[in-house]
């Protein structure tokens, strides 16, 4: 057992802190629940300069752009923005389309793909859901069907993040309506400026403005799909274990919980003594305490799985779990700690934490991402334990 | 970073799960709850004979000087085979304070006799010990109740309050557990766990008695309560970790409405929560034994690690009578002898409320 990092870790996290102290001030932090397309601009900026001293990629082969570093490296870089609460661009394709290229793409594709991508040029989103199938993904029906030298798709995506904020889509579709379920499905990544593309604005809670995204008639090139024709959700599901440690999640919501104890302790919003004296809090705060640290170790037990070669599967869907929960316990703790002053939101200037503890709680809305949370514990009972289907 | 075992560790691991299955079954744990002192002194020996009592104990008294780590790789298969004895009484707490407080001597002879098992201590305390000097000797007075295996240990640790000094300073003596003005009495417990009321009634004894100085005991015994806190949640750990395994086990067979329960969600459900649970309980108690092998402050990870552990344990008592059901409501089931002694490991050294109290002292607030 060692809970160290080396010190050649230690040293890059120095430097990273040092580089976030000066590029991001309070003032330029994302606020739950209320990001702009100004700070989303911020974090894109923030991307670039990462990139110029090659750590935006930093768990990416360097043949392919990256730092040539490993699964560490990558979450102390991503606990670390998450905590500045810099906010997130790019991730889809750092995350899950990056690595499907390199494992599965052609070389022309790495050399037109991976490079933009690294350099935070580019930015994705992902287009998995529908308008009918959530849970159950392998029944999605987005249709390709081969013309000559094109796909043509035809159907919708839903829960579409980022849609217009992104270049590309990296979508499933299915290929073979004949095969069984799971192996009629291709992967693609889709220019969304490709006529027949139309966006159908979808706002979310916490003030995102995702979409769902109309395809009709839309022609791609046979150069669009990724790896082998209806292996497209075999390679989607490797992939999606390349990034699986969710420590910018955790990192995100700890920023905010060490906040909330500080103003806990500072502040006593109706007058008398501090929150943090009344015993209720004190217990509460104490538990919370607990969870964030466990929720810390079980997603560094991701990563560390991946540093020694392991491919983490239901051990990312028990840390993803908890996390899941743990922020809506954190969430709901704040609220009820903080009384009607709980409901004030970001700009009113009452509101403790710029209003963070309002935000944060919509975001703890967000109990599906990546699966639901009932779909996290089937795969720790069936895949982790080996319960029957 | 590494979260794996060392070799060594594994090799540990296994080779304590084999010899736990083939030594302590269940029938063995029944007898000897059933027992006047809860202990089988056949396993006890056996234990002995395989260096268990000395695991963490420099090798200049006969143990292995191992760490805590290795110490509660092995505590995870004590907990998880229920074996019973003052393993954690003894050679844990009792003989960290020694290690932490004694005299050459009072090492050389306690910690051996701990380590090869000849010797048994335990642990009174409590605020209602006192100890004042008289003539050339003290005297020790007042009750304790909880004392772990007073029955059969040789020789009890007092943890008393001086009367020289301020309160919570402490001082430490031993007392043969024979001496005149000594009385044990039992208390009737969960699954007979041998504990007692001691009550010392004027007990004389000799400045050797003293563990360390006068009023100055509070760190040695701090210390070994520490690393005995991260023992218990390793015990917790192994014996929720076997309960999970029984569970997933007995509902993969177990039918009803024509398929193996194991089959339904809020079945499955249940088992996810625990196994969350448990890998939760190991993070949080290897991070708190790594910090005391690295002589690093490790009081809020040892407090979280426990008050974890205490919700694990009812996770895994309520996982187990739920699926369990009916047949986990007789005592011809196993199932009762692991809530029965997950209780007794909640309520030991702080539960946790306790240990998020300390915690928040922690955090300043």
């Amino acid at each position: 057992m060692d809970f160290n990092f080396t010190t050649e870790q230690n040293e890059f996290r120095e430097e990273l802190r040092e580089f976030l102290r000066a590029e991001v001030p309070l003032e330029k932090q994302e606020v739950f629940g209320s990001l702009t397309e100004e700070d989303y601009q911020f974090g894109r900026e923030i991307n670039r300069k990462l990139a110029e001293r090659n750590w935006l990629a930093i768990g990416w082969p360097e043949e392919h752009g990256g730092g040539g570093k490993g699964p560490i490296e990558q979450g102390i870089l991503n606990e670390d923005l998450g905590y500045w609460r810099v906010p997130k661009s790019g991730s889809i394709g750092l995350g899950i389309v990056g690595p499907a290229i390199m494992v599965f793409g052609t070389q022309d594709q790495k050399d037109r793909y991976l490079g933009p991508i690294a350099r935070g040029e580019i930015e994705y989103c992902q287009g998995f859901s529908e308008p009918n199938v959530g849970s159950d993904l392998g029944s999605l029906e987005l249709r390709a069907e081969r013309d000559g030298d094109e796909y043509v798709l035809n159907g919708a995506k839903m829960f579409t993040s980022y849609a217009f904020k992104a270049d590309y889509m990296y979508l499933l579709a299915r290929t073979d309506p004949q095969a069984q379920k799971h192996r009629g499905i291709s992967l693609f990544i889709a220019d969304l400026k490709t006529p027949g593309i139309s966006l159908s604005p979808l706002p979310y809670i916490n003030g995102e403005m995702a979409a769902q995204t109309n395809f009709d008639n839309v022609r791609l090139p046979l150069s669009c799909l990724i790896g082998e024709e209806n292996r497209g959700w075999y390679h989607a599901m490797t992939t999606l274990d390349y990034e699986r440690s969710g420590l910018w999640r955790y990192a995100n919501v700890r920023r905010v919980f060490d906040d909330f104890v500080d103003f806990c302790q500072d502040s006593a919003p109706d007058g008398g003594q501090p929150l943090a004296e009344h015993p209720l809090v004190r217990h509460q705060l104490a538990e919370r305490r607990l969870g964030m640290e466990t929720w810390k170790l079980l997603s560094w037990n991701v990563a560390w799985m991946q540093s020694s070669g392991a491919v983490p599967n239901a051990e990312a869907s028990v840390s993803f779990l908890f996390g899941s929960e743990e922020r809506l316990r954190f969430a709901e703790m704040a609220m009820e700690v903080l009384g009607p002053y709980s409901t004030l939101r970001h700009g009113s200037p009452m509101a403790p934490l710029l209003g963070n503890i309002e935000g944060i709680h919509r975001e703890a809305m967000h109990l599906h991402g990546a699966g639901t949370t009932e779909i996290h514990r089937n795969i720790i009972a069936q895949r982790g334990l080996g319960m029957p289907r | 970073m590494d979260f794996g075992l060392t070799e060594q560790q594994e090799i540990l691991r296994r080779s304590a799960r084999e010899f736990l299955e083939a030594e302590c079954p269940t029938s063995l744990v029944r007898e000897t709850e059933e027992s006047a002192d809860g202990h089988s002194s056949d396993l006890w020996r056996k234990m002995a004979g395989l260096g268990w009592l000395g695991i963490a104990l420099p090798e200049m008294y006969g143990g292995t000087g191992g760490s805590l780590t290795d110490q509660i790789v092995l505590f995870e298969e004590i907990g998880r085979a229920l074996a019973p004895g003052p393993m954690l009484t003894s050679s844990v707490l009792a003989a960290q304070i020694v290690l932490n407080s004694g005299n050459d001597s009072q090492k050389e002879s306690l910690l051996s006799g701990i380590i090869s098992g000849d010797l048994v201590l335990t642990l009174a305390r409590g605020d209602k010990l006192e100890t004042a000097s008289v003539g050339g000797g003290i005297t020790l007075s007042g009750d304790s109740a909880f004392v772990p295996h007073a029955g059969l240990a040789n020789t009890m640790i007092c943890a008393t309050r001086p009367a020289i000094g301020a309160w919570p300073d402490t001082t430490l003596v031993l007392v043969d557990a024979a001496a005149e003005g000594v009385l044990k009495t039992p208390m009737e417990s969960i699954a007979n766990y041998p504990q007692h009321l001691v009550e010392f009634d004027d007990v004389a004894l000799s400045t050797e008695a003293m563990l360390g100085e006068i009023a100055e005991g509070r760190q040695a015994l701090d210390q070994a309560i520490q690393r005995a806190t991260v023992v218990q949640c390793a015990e917790t750990l192994g014996r929720a970790q076997k309960v999970l395994e029984m569970v997933v086990e007995y509902a993969g067979h177990r039918v009803a409405f024509g398929r193996p329960i194991g089959t339904f969600q809020a079945v499955q459900h249940r088992c996810a929560d625990l196994k969350v649970a448990i890998d939760s309980g190991r993070m949080l108690t290897y991070q708190a034994a790594w910090k005391v092998d690295q002589d690093l402050p490790a009081g809020d990870e040892v407090a979280m690690a426990k008050a974890q552990a205490g919700t694990l344990s009812r996770t895994a008592t309520e996982a187990g009578h739920t699926i369990f059901a009916g047949i986990s409501f007789t005592t011809e089931h196993d199932m009762q002898l692991y809530s029965a002694r997950a209780k007794i490991a909640e309520a030991n050294l702080g539960d946790t409320g306790y240990h998020l109290d300390q915690l928040a002292s922690g955090m300043e607030i």
